[in-house]
């Protein structure tokens, strides 16, 4: 049963979705402090060849080199994104332009190729890639086993900050100060909410996470270094934000269903089912342009909540 | 805590700011290229000698410096043109790769025609096919506005597949039957090279001249017609453009296809100028159309500065290719024409606000 192409499916697409969950969370906490960030793609580059040179060069244990690495791809995915903090909130420039940059500067035939190359990191191989991992045993129960615990600790990671960042976002002062800020950043100042502050740490927190995502690009999913990995994710991982109406646990969904739908070329290959392979590579894309479509006309539309301050800069002295 | 510096928005743009602006970006983006070489153990002085020595400084090198530049000129006129109206058309990349396509096809398809009509016709079948690819957007955003910036960007990755799909994947018109092993395209015939035209030492590919040609085109259209007017008023007032009666869906469908001829045209160049054949692995490896973004960026959207700056980053990305190795590795120049890009945008913070420091006396006073 555990075979059943219908669990296989929905395995890879909990596989695939999760790094595109852990950039699509962090561009969603930048995005609701009203920051757009479309430099997720060159923090997840960034992130990823980060952590591959921390697995190749820290001594260790596998547990240890594997935390290290993740935590220095998130730490080098922030340090991109204090870049764009700085630029958006700091300089006020345009948020579009100066995200793009980021993608250019850092993404794949920019800064992350440069390290990749002056590291040495893509002719090595990974000798710690962040493995499967079978909690108790519970990989191993029909249907459900294969499809959520035959996973990586960065997706089991990823249900708690699910749960978290809804808590975090609905539930206490620090998430209603935060939804305020992107909503209407002058009255959030008016009622003393520092709004750069607000803006500074959770476009950081969103680049942490990107540089995560990307850190399961290169440490999982390949794992090798190779320039540009991430393929477009990162702008997936935007579209997904509009897809699930800034929202973690629709977000979550999202990744999941887009996570299948880059696997399927995969899935139905290694099966020998005959199907034209580059209509299937280009399905992620093409679908995210309808949900676009479908979700920016008509009902959806009124319903997507989106922040109202999303890329606007705030100018203190222009109350 | 205050900071020492404080911005205070600018009532006029003083003229120098046209020309100083880009030059500090450029010096930012040099300072700040060289502490990225010396974190990682290069000497900046000696790279940048050589990005000068490769790319500016001998006759031959500018005539190879050109030719990188032709892509780039288009790709930023493209640009320009979308982001005048506040059209983030970054679909560049793809547009390019569907004129490219487009030009072969002529190529092929009118093989037995004088030269004049085969180039005539390349040219216009890169326009028609990167304009088609790119009114795709256009549309997308007048019918249901639909975020432009990530329907553009996913269209790219779209027009790669299928770019791959005709060389390797299938038995089209684009392949060439008898490439065995490694799957390459039809060559084009020889009567279907676009021509250089020489000035004394220099060879300037047609595409370049075209791309000037375009360039004066465009400003025209954007400063002295009522077109340009109107995509003007759409840019900084939409809800005044409504009231006036302009049109605005038209003009986003219009515009986003205008820029996709451009881009098109790149691609159609890249056919006819210098590889002479759909080049699916060639045409993608430089990423065009992402820089075509800093070459717009770097000329203020000024499409004829545009033609200036893209000689510039084609100089750049010439020396790059000449001199890729251990001392120069790959990603070097991509990074450099991010950090261009960077301090270009930041250096706009210039053009909107002059950098004050802070009145500590009067700070006092209300202590």
């Amino acid at each position: 049963m555990n075979n059943n192409i219908l669990v296989i499916i929905l395995a890879s697409g909990v596989f695939y979705g999760t790094p595109l969950f852990f950039a699509a969370l962090g561009e969603l906490f930048t995005e609701r402090s009203g920051v757009l960030n479309l430099g997720v793609e060159g923090m997840m580059l960034m992130g990823g060849v980060s952590a591959v040179w921390a697995s190749q060069h820290i001594p260790g244990t596998s547990w240890f080199v594997v935390l290290c690495s993740i935590f220095i791809g998130a730490f080098a995915g922030a340090l991109v994104a204090a870049l764009h903090a700085f630029l958006c909130v700091t300089l006020r420039t345009n948020q579009t332009v100066a995200g793009l940059s980021i993608t250019i500067f850092a993404g794949a035939l920019g800064l992350s190729s440069y390290f990749a190359n002056v590291w040495d990191v893509a002719s090595k191989t990974v000798q710690h890639p962040i493995r499967i991992l079978n909690p108790g045993g519970l990989a191993d129960t029909p249907i459900v086993g294969p499809i959520f615990f035959h996973q990586t600790i960065l997706t089991y990671l990823s249900w708690v900050l699910c749960v978290l960042s809804v808590v975090y976002l609905f539930r206490t002062r620090t998430g209603l100060k935060l939804r305020s800020v992107g909503e209407s950043p002058q009255t959030a100042d008016a009622v003393g909410i520092n709004v750069a502050k607000y803006r500074y740490i959770h476009t950081i927190l969103g680049g942490a996470l990107a540089g995560i995502g990307g850190t399961y690009y290169s440490l999982t999913i390949v794992p090798q270094w190779v320039d540009g990995v991430t393929k477009g994710a990162g702008w997936i991982a935007i579209a997904l934000v509009i897809f699930g109406f800034w929202r973690p646990d629709l977000t979550l969904l999202g990744a999941y269903l887009f996570g299948a739908l880059q696997s399927l070329g995969l899935t139905l290959k290694a099966r020998n089912i005959e199907i034209n392979g580059s209509i299937l590579d280009a399905m992620p894309f093409i679908m995210t342009v309808v949900v676009l479509v479908i979700v920016s006309g008509g009902w959806a539309h009124k319903r997507l909540q989106t922040p109202a301050a999303l890329g606007i800069a705030f100018e203190r002295e222009e109350r | 805590m205050q900071s020492p510096l404080r911005l205070e928005r600018r009532l006029t743009q003083p003229k120098w700011l046209n020309w100083g602006v880009p030059l500090l970006s450029l010096l930012g983006a040099l300072i700040l290229g060289g502490i990225v070489l010396l974190a990682t153990g290069k000497n900046p002085f000696s790279v940048y000698a050589r990005i000068i020595e490769r790319g500016f400084a001998s006759t031959d090198a500018f005539s190879r410096t050109l030719i990188s530049a032709t892509p780039f000129a288009f790709t930023g006129l493209a640009a320009s043109v979308a982001f005048r109206m506040g059209l983030i058309n970054i679909g560049g990349e793809g547009q390019l790769y569907l004129g490219a396509i487009g030009a072969a096809f002529a190529g092929i398809a009118f093989q037995d025609q004088p030269t004049a009509v085969i180039i005539a016709t390349m040219i216009i079948f890169g326009m028609l096919f990167g304009g088609a690819w790119a009114a795709i957007v256009g549309i997308l955003k007048a019918k249901f506005s639909t975020n432009e910036i990530i329907t553009s960007l996913m269209l790219n990755y779209v027009a790669a597949i299928f770019l791959d799909y005709l060389i390797f994947n299938s038995n089209s018109y684009w392949r060439d039957p008898k490439s065995y092993g490694f799957p390459t395209g039809k060559r084009l015939v020889e009567n279907a090279y676009w021509y250089d035209i020489s000035i004394g030492p220099i060879a300037i590919p047609f595409g370049f001249v075209v791309a000037v040609f375009v360039a004066v085109i465009v400003w025209f259209l954007y400063s002295r017609t009522r077109f340009g007017y109107e995509v003007g008023v759409i840019a900084s007032s939409p809800s005044a453009a409504r009231y006036a009666g302009i049109r605005a869906r038209w003009k986003i469908i219009t515009v986003m296809a205008l820029s996709g001829a451009l881009a098109g045209l790149g691609g159609a160049s890249d056919v006819g100028d210098f590889r002479h054949v759909l080049d699916a692995k060639g045409v993608q490896i430089s990423g065009y159309g992402y820089t075509g973004i800093v070459v717009a960026a770097l000329a203020r959207l000024n499409p004829l500065s545009a033609i200036f700056v893209a000689v510039f980053i084609g100089g750049l990305s010439n020396a790059g290719y000449a001199l890729q190795g251990p001392d120069f590795p790959s990603g070097l120049v991509g990074t450099l024409q991010g950090l261009i890009l960077f301090t270009a945008v930041a250096g706009e913070i210039l053009t909107r606000y002059r950098i004050k420091r802070q009145n500590t006396i009067a700070d006092g006073a209300i202590v």
